[in-house]
């Protein structure tokens, strides 16, 4: 709920919360909020795996090690079922993918103005806590992973034969300029969609927070001694409630599609079985 | 909302932490995770192997009492043969000695009974010459006589 006092109208409340804390000009801008966020729980991440995997023992697993193997497990076990290849990266690429992600979708529950107030209070005039309603991030994913299907192409096929399936496929060698404008437009729509998928759904579960929290703006947590303010303050708390229990399903979900299909876009590199 | 520089840094840390990954926390636990399959797949084995040396030594363990009965019900039979043997040998022994001391005392009996005769008759004779003197009246001489006389005591 919106804790300050002075009138402030909901546009300017929006636009708050939608401002990122950033530092250079133009394209040099770095997004610092997200920047920081995403790397601390990456960091967070990577953290407590290399604790459950550092002391793993084929023993008698322990609390950690558990939770750890479990994710690794569902990972391998995804990875193995859809990538037919063999690959020492693609099991690890999909676990960062989705803990990573869920991590930084896991923001979207942190109360929506704790994060911009303490840092006001600090002195720092934005912050977005949320890393994945950054273009920047869901592209930087997906086209990591555009990049990773090249690659992944052009060393499961050869580079030859990765060229020649660009000019060949699906319309055979007479259509060979259509062939490849059509290889561009599915690169470009894979991205798009991948990276997109994921912004959409989380910026409008943001924004929706953003919406019920207006509904209290302008008034101080004090205020909820002037009856006026108590069924506003209820409807919040109700709304706010249902829609973070929603969220819930959609935070693993998106990170878990985005990981799927990762995994299906460096599956489909593989060749293809001569008829 | 527009795209700028933090693009390349979401990418240099997501590729970070896909190294990181890939290096320091999937081998150590995909290794520790194939281990203890191997462990579990060897216990389950030791475990089968185990139940297997079980089903054996009670198998043979039941061939042994059976054939320890076995003999033990064959050395039964041979004493109980045996003992068999000896009450009857025992009884023909005994038979043998009764039958043996009854023709002991048989032949004792007739030997006595062959004296008593021969005593019989000596004095038979003995009567008989004393009758026959006395009938006759006339000394008639043993020696001439004896003969005759012993002839006539076989015959009776």
């Amino acid at each position: 709920m919106a804790t300050n006092t002075e009138s402030v109208s909901a546009t300017d409340y929006i636009l708050h919360h939608l401002t990122h804390l950033q530092v250079g000009e133009g394209f040099w801008t770095f997004h610092i909020d997200t920047l920081a966020v995403s790397f601390i729980l990456g960091a967070i991440f990577c953290g407590v795996f290399y604790m459950g995997a550092r002391r793993a023992t084929a023993g008698v697993p322990g609390g950690l090690q558990n939770f750890v193997e479990s994710m690794v497990d569902f990972v391998s076990n995804l990875t193995k079922e859809t990538y037919g290849g063999k690959s020492k990266l693609i099991a690890p690429l999909a676990l960062t993918l989705f803990v990573w992600i869920f991590l930084m979708n896991l923001m979207d529950l942190v109360p929506i103005d704790l994060a911009p107030n303490t840092m006001a209070a600090m002195g720092v005039g934005y912050f977005k806590i949320l890393p994945t309603v950054n273009l920047n991030t869901t592209f930087a994913l997906s086209i990591s992973i555009l990049l990773l299907t090249f690659a992944f192409g052009v060393m499961n096929q050869g580079g030859g034969h990765y060229v020649k399936h660009m000019f060949t496929h699906p319309f055979g060698p007479w259509l060979a300029p259509f062939n490849f404008v059509l290889f561009i437009v599915e690169s470009f729509a894979r991205t798009i969609s991948l990276s997109l998928r994921l912004f959409g759904n989380m910026y409008a579960a943001e924004l929706i927070f953003i919406l019920i929290a207006i509904f209290t703006l302008g008034h101080a947590i004090s205020d909820i001694a002037s009856l006026s303010v108590i069924p506003m303050f209820l409807t919040q708390i109700v709304l706010a409630f249902a829609w973070a229990v929603f969220h819930i399903l959609v935070i693993p979900l998106q990170a878990f599609i985005f990981m799927m299909l990762s995994i299906v876009y460096l599956s489909m590199t593989l060749p293809e079985e001569d008829h | 909302m527009d795209i700028n520089a933090t693009l390349f840094g979401q990418m240099i840390a997501f590729a970070l932490f896909v190294w990181f990954t890939m290096k320091f926390v999937w081998p150590p636990i995909s290794e520790a995770m194939r281990d203890r399959q191997q462990k579990i797949a060897d216990g389950l084995a030791a475990a089968e192997r185990g139940q297997q040396d079980l089903d054996l030594a009670q198998e043979r363990a039941s061939e042994i009492l059976r054939e320890a009965r076995q003999q033990a019900a064959e050395i039964m039979e041979k004493a109980n043969k045996r003992g068999n043997e000896l009450v009857e040998e025992a009884k023909t022994a005994a038979r043998e000695e009764g039958e043996r001391q009854i023709a002991a005392a048989q032949a004792k009996i007739e030997q006595e009974l062959n004296e008593a005769k021969a005593e019989l008759r000596e004095q038979l004779v003995t009567l008989a010459i004393t009758g026959a003197t006395k009938v006759l009246e006339r000394e008639i001489s043993a020696e001439a006589h004896n003969d005759m006389l012993n002839e006539l005591a076989k015959q009776l």
